[in-house]
Parts: structure tokens; sequence; C-alpha cells
């Protein structure tokens, strides 16, 4: 074997103690495995089959699924004329100006609500983390929202801003019905959303403020850093991973809006987003082949986010090796 | 450069916790101040007091004459060195250092100059493009002295800035730091919790227990005139030993034998109203193989015959420990010690006793040893105070 990988070219001379170095090196480095090493591979093998029988069922397989009904025409209310139309679906969906429109809306609502409840979580982290006094109920009354079920909470928002019994339709809109008109209603959906996310968001970054050394921000003050100049220069670039992290969930979460949309407008005068649209489609229309296009498209798009994220900002990805780094 | 004064600063928590208890120290321009004790002695209290980290309850802090108490942090032009270096990760070598000078928009050529000249004293220049990350402790140590030295502040505070490194490292960056201070003339506090660094290092040194200061002094001063117990046994290592005694008639009786008071103890002993009973302490070196002792010195001190536990070799002398019968020295003082090195459970009945001897002693392990001590040396303390009974102030 050692003769095998030794390079062709050597000369049949040489120097003999390098060459016994040779053949005694170049087996290990081609790594022919020990029996304990093979013995451990096999066994971190069998350890992981599980869990990737598991991720194959119920992940692997209906992506593979969907993408193969989206490559066909598949009605259920027809579904005689089921046959394979290659890309035609997805032409037909990204000529769709309903499609452009949910997309536009779901970006809206994303990129509004994430901004706000990153600079609303920040306040409330900070303000978890410095409390002093009451620590343990400034904690749960800020966590409140986000321990109701989003559909309770979406009714409710949907009670308030109705005019004749709505406190808030009454005291802020004045009596007019909002969710009649589709930017004030995509305006009390982000609001929903804020209301409700702002503390998952405030978790996260709570547990990157727990990054910031004490110390770090003595120094800076000693080095003469105002307040906000400790905030900029020291506890934001040090906690930046769990800022990424915190964002990157709260947007791949955001893009997928459905719950709050669903009982506060339906989609109703366009302000369905694209998993609503997918779900009008695909469930109540039955187009198996046109809703599973659909989802092929949300697939790619949170896809990409997910990539923008961690490629391109350097985000760690969960439970990957970047929170601790010093 | 300035002076800094503390005057009757006093540290009260809101729970009524008092962490400082009226200390009062005057710190000349340009000096080394070491402040030392136990830890919870509030020693770093007072340095964060002084950087402006904590609030002064009562009293009043002045630095270069002015009045500073109410003043924050980046107004008070002090720089501090952190135990745990404190540096930005974010930033390099090079940013770390000159992120007081551009917070205070200080031009990029002097920036730039400033930094080259401090990397060159702390031999930093060819780190100055990498992240603390990758650096070793020692480098990351001078990075956060570089960061303290390029805005040549009034003074420098260093809370414990050597104790992550390891022992050799530490003993060299010990040196360099006293070269380094001595070079800058910049007035300098430094905390410790290591009385050898305390001791190398200061121009004085303040030892402090319990909140309070205990005595302030040139290190070779407080070792050789400890004004009470705690001081005697914190400084020191090995540590003083402490006997019961009792004087009777112009003699110590205790369990080394009778020690005939020399007319140095005698004389100090006179006005300090000297309890019968007393703690004796003496110093290891103090201590000799009496085989080596000749016969003139030998008559100025007691010699006693002991079995020797155990015998260490340093080299240039030998650790012989002995453990007598009878009491052991008892005082609150003794006690805080002895909790603080993390021996007060240790089982041991009688007194344990060390003496430095001569390398060349012939003295065995498990073996009876006639040891000498010097009676002019011993040190009387009231057990009841802790106060030195042969203090020379």
């Amino acid at each position: 074997m050692s003769h095998a990988l030794r390079p062709p070219a050597e000369p049949a001379d040489a120097d003999p103690t390098a060459t016994a170095a040779d053949s005694k090196l170049s087996p290990k480095a081609k790594a022919a495995l020990s029996e304990g090493k093979k013995a451990e591979r096999r066994l971190g093998l069998l350890l992981c089959a599980p869990a990737i029988l598991i991720m194959a069922a119920v992940a692997g397989w209906p992506i593979i699924y969907s993408v193969w009904l989206s490559l066909q025409r598949y009605d259920l209310k027809f579904p005689d004329r089921t046959e394979f139309v290659g890309l035609e679906n997805y032409v037909t969906v990204l000529s769709n100006p309903y499609w452009w429109n949910a997309m536009w809306v779901t970006v809206l609502i994303t990129v509004v609500s994430v901004a706000v409840e990153l600079v609303l979580g920040m306040a409330l982290a900070l303000i978890m983390h410095r409390t002093l006094v009451g620590r343990g109920i400034v904690r749960t009354s800020t966590l409140i929202p986000y321990g109701i079920v989003t559909v309770v909470a979406a009714f409710s928002w949907r009670y308030a801003w109705t005019p004749g019994t709505g406190y808030l339709a009454e005291t802020v809109a004045g009596g007019d019905p909002v969710l009649t008109e589709k930017i004030p209603s995509i305006m009390v959906v982000t609001l929903a959303e804020i209301w409700k996310t702002t503390p998952f968001m405030a978790l996260l970054l709570m547990a990157g403020l727990a990054l910031v050394p004490d110390d770090l921000l003595k120094a800076a003050a000693m080095d003469g850093a105002t307040a906000w100049q400790r905030f900029t220069k020291v506890m934001v670039p040090v906690m930046k991973p769990a800022i990424l992290v915190a964002l990157l969930f709260r947007t791949l979460d955001a893009f997928r809006i459905f719950d709050n949309l669903f009982v506060l407008t339906a989609g109703s005068q366009g302000t369905s987003s694209v998993s609503m649209l997918t779900y009008n489609n695909l469930i109540k229309g039955l187009n198996l082949g046109i809703g599973s296009t659909m989802s092929v498209l949300i697939f790619i798009a949170v896809a990409i986010i997910a990539f923008v994220f961690v490629k391109l900002f350097g985000t760690a990805a969960p439970g990957g090796d970047g929170g601790g780094r010093r | 450069m300035a002076e800094i004064v503390l005057d009757n600063v006093t540290k009260q928590y809101p729970d009524g916790a008092v962490a400082v208890r009226d200390v009062d120290i005057e710190i000349a321009d340009g000096e080394f101040i070491i402040l030392v004790g136990p830890s919870g002695c509030g020693k770093s209290t007072t340095l964060n007091m002084i950087a402006g980290l904590e609030d002064i309850t009562a009293g009043e802090l002045r630095i270069g004459g002015e009045r500073v108490n109410e003043r924050a942090p980046k107004d008070r032009d002090i720089a501090m060195v952190f135990q745990s270096y404190a540096l930005y990760p974010h930033m390099t070598v090079k940013e770390n250092m000159a992120f007081p000078l551009r917070l205070a928009k200080v031009d990029d050529t002097t920036v730039e100059k400033k930094v080259r000249d401090a990397a060159e004293i702390l031999d930093l220049t060819q780190h100055l493009d990498r992240k603390p990350s990758n650096l070793s402790g020692g480098q990351r140590q001078r990075v956060a002295m570089g960061r303290a030295i390029v805005r040549s502040p009034k003074a420098f505070l260093m809370d414990e800035p050597l104790s992550n490194l390891d022992a050799k490292l530490r003993v060299q960056m010990r040196t360099s730091v006293s070269r380094l201070q001595k070079q800058l003339g910049t007035t300098t506090v430094y905390v410790t919790h290591d009385q050898t660094e305390a001791m190398t290092l200061g121009d004085r040194v303040v030892v402090m227990r319990g909140g309070a200061v205990q005595q302030i002094g040139a290190p070779q001063f407080l070792y050789d005139n400890p004004a009470n117990l705690f001081v005697a046994g914190f400084i020191g290592s090995p540590a003083m030993n402490f006997v019961p005694a009792s004087l009777e008639n112009g003699v110590l009786r205790s369990a080394l034998g009778d020690v005939p008071l020399t007319d140095r103890v005698r004389s100090l002993l006179e006005g300090a109203e000297a309890p019968r009973e007393v703690i004796m302490g003496l110093r290891p070196e103090h201590f000799e193989d009496a085989r080596l002792v000749d016969d003139t010195v030998r008559s100025n001190g007691v010699t006693f015959t002991n079995q020797v536990d155990v015998l260490e070799s340093m080299g240039s002398d030998k650790f012989a420990y002995f453990s007598l019968s009878g009491e052991q020295a008892t005082s609150a003082e003794l006690a805080e010690l002895a909790a603080d090195a993390g021996s007060a459970d240790v089982p041991g009945g009688g007194v344990s006793l060390v003496a430095r001897i001569s390398a060349t002693s012939s003295a065995v392990e498990g073996e009876p040893a006639d040891i000498w001590f010097d009676a002019d040396k011993v040190q009387l303390f009231d057990p009841g105070n802790g106060r030195n009974l042969t203090y020379r102030g």
C-alpha cells in the first residue's frame, strides 16, 4: 500500500532514511482507519440515524413531494386533468399581481415589525438587565404578550378595533372601521405582531447582554465614553452575534405571518401575506399544483433570508460556536 | 500627574453594609501605592471610588487638589487596568489602545503617534493589527497597560492586573510594571491581595482589613514594625509565627522555653501597658540551626529542641516545620488570616512553627533538632485587640 502511494517520480536511490519515514507516514496520512476508529465512526452514524430518519420523514419528504406537486397541473376540483407541466405553475404564480401584492405586504410587515421589535426589544432587554428592584415583576410583565396564544390575542385586537364595541376603534380611530381598509389594516396587523413578539426579541437580546462583561463597560467609562458611546461602541458590537441571531429568528418568523392576518382581516382588501395566499389556494381552493408552487417559493425566500444572514452578516448558526467568542 | 487625597472616605451600601470606613490616605504626586488585604477588605471598593465607578457615601476625594466626588469617571482623567484586562474583543490591539484618544477627539496623526510610542514601550508593535482573542495572557495584559498609558492621565488605577497570569510571567510583569511606573512617573494606585506584589512594587503599602486601614508605610517598615497582629500575619511569606506567652518578672514563658526580655523589648514595652498574657511573634528567618550559631551570638537568644516534622530545601535555605505542644495563639485577627489563607479548618493541635534555617543545616526530617532564635527580634502582641506592644512608631 505504501508503494502505491509513493509518488512515481521518486528516484529509486532516494535517501533511505527519508524513504523509511515516508513509508511510515503515508499509510497514516491516508487514514487507513484503525479498528477502533472504524467502530467509533459506525457508532456515530448509528446514533445519528434515528434523527436523520425522522428529519427525512417530516421535513425531507414533504419538501420533495411539494416540489413534485408544484411541477404538475393538479387541482382536486378537476382531478382528471392532472398532468406534468414543468415550470408552468411558476410562470403562472410569478406573473400574477395577487402574488406580488402578497409578497409586498409580507415584506412590509416583516421589515417594519422586525425593525420596531429590535429597537423596543433592546430597550426592554436593557430595562430587564439593569433593573434591581422588582426584577421578577418587570420580567414577568414584559413576557405576558408572548405567553398568550396568538389567535386569542388576535381576536382581542380584532374586537378592540371593531367600531361600536372596541375601545381602540373609539379612542384612536374615532369610530372608523380601520380593519376594512388596506393600509390601516396592515398597520394594525404589524402592531399586533410587534406587541406579540417584542418580548421574544427582548429575551434573545437579554441573553446577548449577558455576554457583555461588566468590566468592559467600566473600562469604556474610564476611557471617557458617554453612556450612549458605551452602548454603540462597546455593547452593540460585542453582542452583535446575539443581535443577528435574534434578527434571523424574527425575520424568518415574521415572513411566515399567518395567524394574526387570518383573524384580523382574513386577507381581505389585498392584505394577504404569501402564507395566507398559499393557504387560500392550497386548502380552500384545493389547487395542489399552484399551492405547492407557492410553498416552494416561500421556502426559497426563507432560504435566501437565512443565507443572507448566515453568509453575508456572519450570523452564527444557532447552536454553533459564535456566541462565546471573545 | 497629581496627588490623590482620600479624606475620611466611607462607602455604605443601601442595605446598610459598610464596605469602606473612614479611609484617610494621602498619595503623593508620582507615588506608587499599593492597597493590599484579603478578599472583602474594601481595597477594590476604594479603588472603584477613586475611579468614580462607585459613589462615595461620605468623606471627600481630591485629585490634584480638586474635589471630584461628583465627577463621572470620564471627567476625572484617570486610567484603569482591570484584572480581566477588559479589552474590547471587536477591536484590534491598535483600536483598543486608540479608543480613549478617539473618544477624546484627538486628531489622527497624534493618535497614530501615541499608539506607536506606547506599543514600542510595551513591545507590542508587531501585534498592533491582531485581535485580543489571538494574544497570549501576557500580551493582553500589556495591551491593557497600553490603553491606560496612551492618554497620559493624571493617575493609573490597577485592579489586580497580574493575578490572571501564571506564576513565572507574573514575576516578569511585576518588574516591568515597576519599571514602567518609574519611567512615566505617574501616580499609581495598585490593588492586590498578594503580599509579595505589595512588598516588591510599592513605594508605600496600605494594609486594609474589614473596610478599614490597618497601617500605611513603606514595605520594609511594615515588615519590621507591623502595627498589629493582622499586619504582622499578612505581610511576610512564610508568615510570622505566633506563640502564646505570658510575661512574668521580665521573662516570657512560652512553649519555646523562657525568653528573657532584651533591653530593646523592655524599653518598647514600658509605655505599652502590656497585659500578662501576650502573643509572641517571630519571623521564620530569626530562627537558625543552633549548631551553626557561634557561642557569643547564641547567648542573645533561646535554644529549644523539637522534632522536625517537615523539612523543605529551597536551595538557598531550608524551611523546617515543627509542632509544639500547648495552646495555639488565638485572636480575631489570626482567625481571619487563617480563613483568608484557607487554613482555618486544617486540623492541627498545638502550635505550628516554621523556621527558615541555613541550607548547610544538618537537621533531618523526623528527628529532633536544636533550634535557636534571636530574643531581640521578638514582637509582642495584645491578644485582646491585636495591638503590637513592641511597635516602634
